[in-house]
């Protein structure tokens, strides 16, 4: 009842904004209020996530901070939103936040229909299946007449569709309003498998009961390159976000992290890394930010591969390889144009 | 002389209908062009923000899928026809509901008024519960706490062709060949002779004061006549079977878990408000009603129901229709349980692929809106009919 009425409210919202003055810039309302709202998802480990004393992390909390960074030159200025994958564009329409970081995938609907705009990917995903193991399934072309769980909303929920269209599979689709309840759905038996983007299947498995019971799918039938995503329009507060993301990806192609920023920015005398950092012209003035601004994203967030480590790499519980995700150099498909 | 000094008086803007007429007519002005203003600003708006308008979107493919239709449903099939599934959902679920509510609270009502202590407070506990605990948790107990406890399909309870699982209740699926014509002949054919059969029992009761189980003797009727049908056209049915299959129960009918947790949350939590109403419409009939009608030598039963319910109803009826209009917009709840009602399929999945909050939400406005005036206006027309009655 309450997102019901919620939506009903955040329309009348859009409704309201909409048919009344024309959209202020984004940067000059971040500023003035001192903090940009950010809209996360409703608990997913490694992409955003609150602890039980509130403090949210994850690859896409990390986005908000860095524009935070970018900003007002301190990462925690930055308020969350948690919202529900039905809920976010309405969210972002209505004004009642600055940034969605919240796996959102960049597609061609949503960038050119929805009056949204991506700025970068900061994570390279796929769609999957999760399955417990005693099911004895290899394959989700094994899946023929299977049920299967997820929530509304999403991509996932038409890349599904097209999947078991395509190869002439059926199915019985059990669709939830919530994560967490597609979830317990799944848990609970409703469901043989459950699907989303293979990040998410991870996140989610972390969470249930006995991980080790569940096993993810080899397939990944579809590609979900996830970003911040801002309102269409405001190019400005686009290339911030987008930007603040990017120097992330230079830092650590360049060997820059949060520990030694502040080393090299005083000892270097590489023109790119002082233009970078803000030693040498002033690059921030383009986009109406400090000087400092990139120096301040790396050293109070960190380059992405330290993003990428602290949040969902191999030594944390959701655990997942760099793969595709690392630098272009190293074999991933992470590459940012240059800081000139 | 009076005919001199009036006329001035006489200045259309003096007179008090006039005045009215033009401020009206100035405040109508004022609306239709704030209504404008902002209409235009929302589009000019929404096409600078790059948002598409229109409904152009509901003849486009839907690309979902759409757990429980009633008419023929793929993902190939449009926007359009997904919000026609839904819209039926919906209304399925909340005539179903008002149906099962109001066996549900008259049942309940009564038996708080029951002279058995045990039955009076078993009632109680069950208005008391269910009035007081939220309609969204009850819909999630029913559907995590008591469905899902049954057994997986694989250990299904199995009764005849009938199999019971988490996932549904499943049944046979009948499927009318060539040759049912004749049996629905023979029902509507039943159906007339039993109406008849009523009316004239009704009559001749009038004249002569003699009474006929007319009700009991149509469904003899309505039975029979079927019957005869089936066998005369050599039971033109067949049954396609539920069957275990790999993951599932496969064909037949089934009745998915997310309908029933609606239904049984919806009927039973408003159940429990229309008990107290009928308990409250009951307790308002003067309790010489029913010693007038017992010094007549009628039964208890009869006196309840022609003496005693008949008066209770139009107290009962006003708060009724409330009650079956919260239930209505209640079922929008099934979303937050996979059941695919308006509010899921169209506020949900449609207004998250397409981007179109506001038509979206536009037309779950009206139909929530025609839902409810609908059930209302046939509700006070029943009201008025019951009311006429009062002598
Ligand atoms: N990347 C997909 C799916 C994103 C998504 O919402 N996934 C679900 C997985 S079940 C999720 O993360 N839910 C978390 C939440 O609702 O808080 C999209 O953009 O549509």
């Amino acid at each position: 009842m309450k997102s019901n009425v919620g939506k009903l409210l955040s329309t009348a919202a859009i409704a309201a904004t909409l048919s009344t003055a024309a959209n202020a810039a984004t940067l000059d309302d971040v500023k003035s209020k001192g903090f940009i709202q950010c809209g996360v998802s409703q608990g997913v480990p490694g992409f955003s996530n609150a602890d039980s004393e509130g403090n949210w992390t994850g690859i896409d909390v990390d986005a908000c901070r860095a524009a935070a960074a970018a900003v007002f030159g301190d990462a925690q200025k930055v308020k969350f939103t948690p919202l529900s994958a039905k809920e976010r564009f309405t969210a972002l329409q209505s004004g009642e936040i600055d940034v969605l970081a919240r796996n959102t995938t960049w597609t061609y609907t949503r960038d050119s229909s929805l009056g949204l705009d991506f700025t970068a990917v900061n994570f390279y995903d796929g769609q999957g299946f999760m399955a417990r193991k005693d099911l004895g399934v290899e394959s989700a072309l094994d899946l023929d007449g299977a049920t299967v769980c997820t929530e509304q909303g999403t991509t996932t929920e038409l890349n599904m569709a097209d999947f078991f269209r395509k190869h002439k599979l059926s199915y019985v689709p059990v669709v939830v309003q919530k994560a967490d309840e597609a979830l317990a759905a799944y848990a609970s038996g409703r469901c043989d498998v459950f699907t989303t983007d293979k990040s998410g299947l991870a996140a989610h498995r972390s969470k249930l009961a006995n991980p080790a019971d569940h096993m993810i799918l080899p397939e990944t039938i579809s590609k979900e390159p996830l970003g911040p995503v801002v309102r269409h329009g405001d190019n400005q507060w686009k290339d911030i976000v987008t930007w603040a993301m990017f120097v992330q990806v230079n830092a650590e192609e360049m060997g820059i992290t949060s520990d030694n920023v502040s080393k090299i920015k005083s000892e270097t005398n590489d023109p790119g890394i002082a233009r970078l950092l803000g030693k040498e012209g002033d690059m921030g003035a383009q986009l109406g930010l400090p000087a400092d601004w990139a120096y301040n994203v790396i050293a109070q967030v960190g380059n992405y591969g330290e993003v990428f480590e602290r949040n969902v790499g191999p030594s944390t519980p959701v655990g997942l390889p760099r793969g595709i995700n690392n630098l272009w150099t190293e074999g991933g498909v992470m590459y940012a144009p240059p800081v000139r | 002389m009076s005919d001199k000094t009036i006329p001035s008086n006489k200045s259309p803007l003096n007179d008090a209908g006039t005045r009215a007429l033009i401020f009206q007519i100035v405040l109508l002005a004022v609306v239709v062009f704030v209504g404008y203003y902002l209409f235009s600003n929302l589009q000019a708006n929404l096409a600078d923000q790059g948002i598409s308008t229109g409904f152009g979107f509901l003849n486009q493919p839907a690309g979902f899928p759409v757990l429980i239709h009633l008419i023929d449903y793929t993902e190939a099939d449009t926007y359009g026809r997904a919000f026609i599934v839904a819209l039926i959902n919906t209304v399925v679920i909340s005539l179903m509901g008002i149906v099962l509510a109001t066996v549900i609270g008259v049942v309940m009502g009564l038996a708080r008024l029951s002279n058995n202590w045990l039955v009076a407070r078993l009632a109680t506990v069950y208005v008391e519960t269910l009035r007081n605990i939220p309609l969204l948790l009850q819909m999630f107990f029913w559907y995590f706490a008591v469905l899902a406890t049954l057994p997986h399909p694989r250990n299904s309870i199995i009764f005849a062709d009938f199999f019971l699982n988490k996932r549904g209740i499943y049944s046979p699926n009948p499927i009318f060949q060539e040759g049912f014509g004749v049996v629905i002949a023979g029902f509507i054919l039943s159906i007339i002779a039993s109406i008849a059969l009523i009316v004239w029992a009704k009559k001749r009761q009038t004249r002569t004061g003699v009474w006929f189980p007319a009700y009991w003797a149509s469904l003899g009727v309505i039975a029979v006549i079927t019957f005869l049908a089936l066998a005369v056209s050599g039971f033109p049915i067949e049954f396609d079977l539920p069957q275990k299959s790999r993951f599932n129960v496969t064909g037949g009918m089934v009745l998915p878990p997310e309908f029933v947790a609606v239904l049984v949350a919806l009927s039973t939590y408003t159940g429990a408000f229309i008990a107290e109403i009928v308990r409250a419409g009951i307790l308002s009939v003067n309790w010489g009603q029913t010693e007038a009608a017992r010094s007549l030598g009628l039964k208890d039963s009869l006196t309840q129901r022609l003496i005693v319910l008949p008066q209770a109803l139009r107290v009962i009826i006003p708060p009724l229709t409330s009650q079956f209009l919260n239930l209505a917009k209640n079922s929008s709840l099934g979303a937050a349980i996979a059941y695919p009602e308006l509010v899921a399929v169209v506020m949900g999945t449609t207004l998250n692929q397409t981007g179109q909050a506001i038509e979206n939400i536009g037309l779950c406005m009206l139909v929530y809106g025609t839902l409810s005036l609908t059930i209302s206006i046939f509700m006070n027309w029943y009201n008025k009919k019951m009311s006429l009655m009062e002598r």
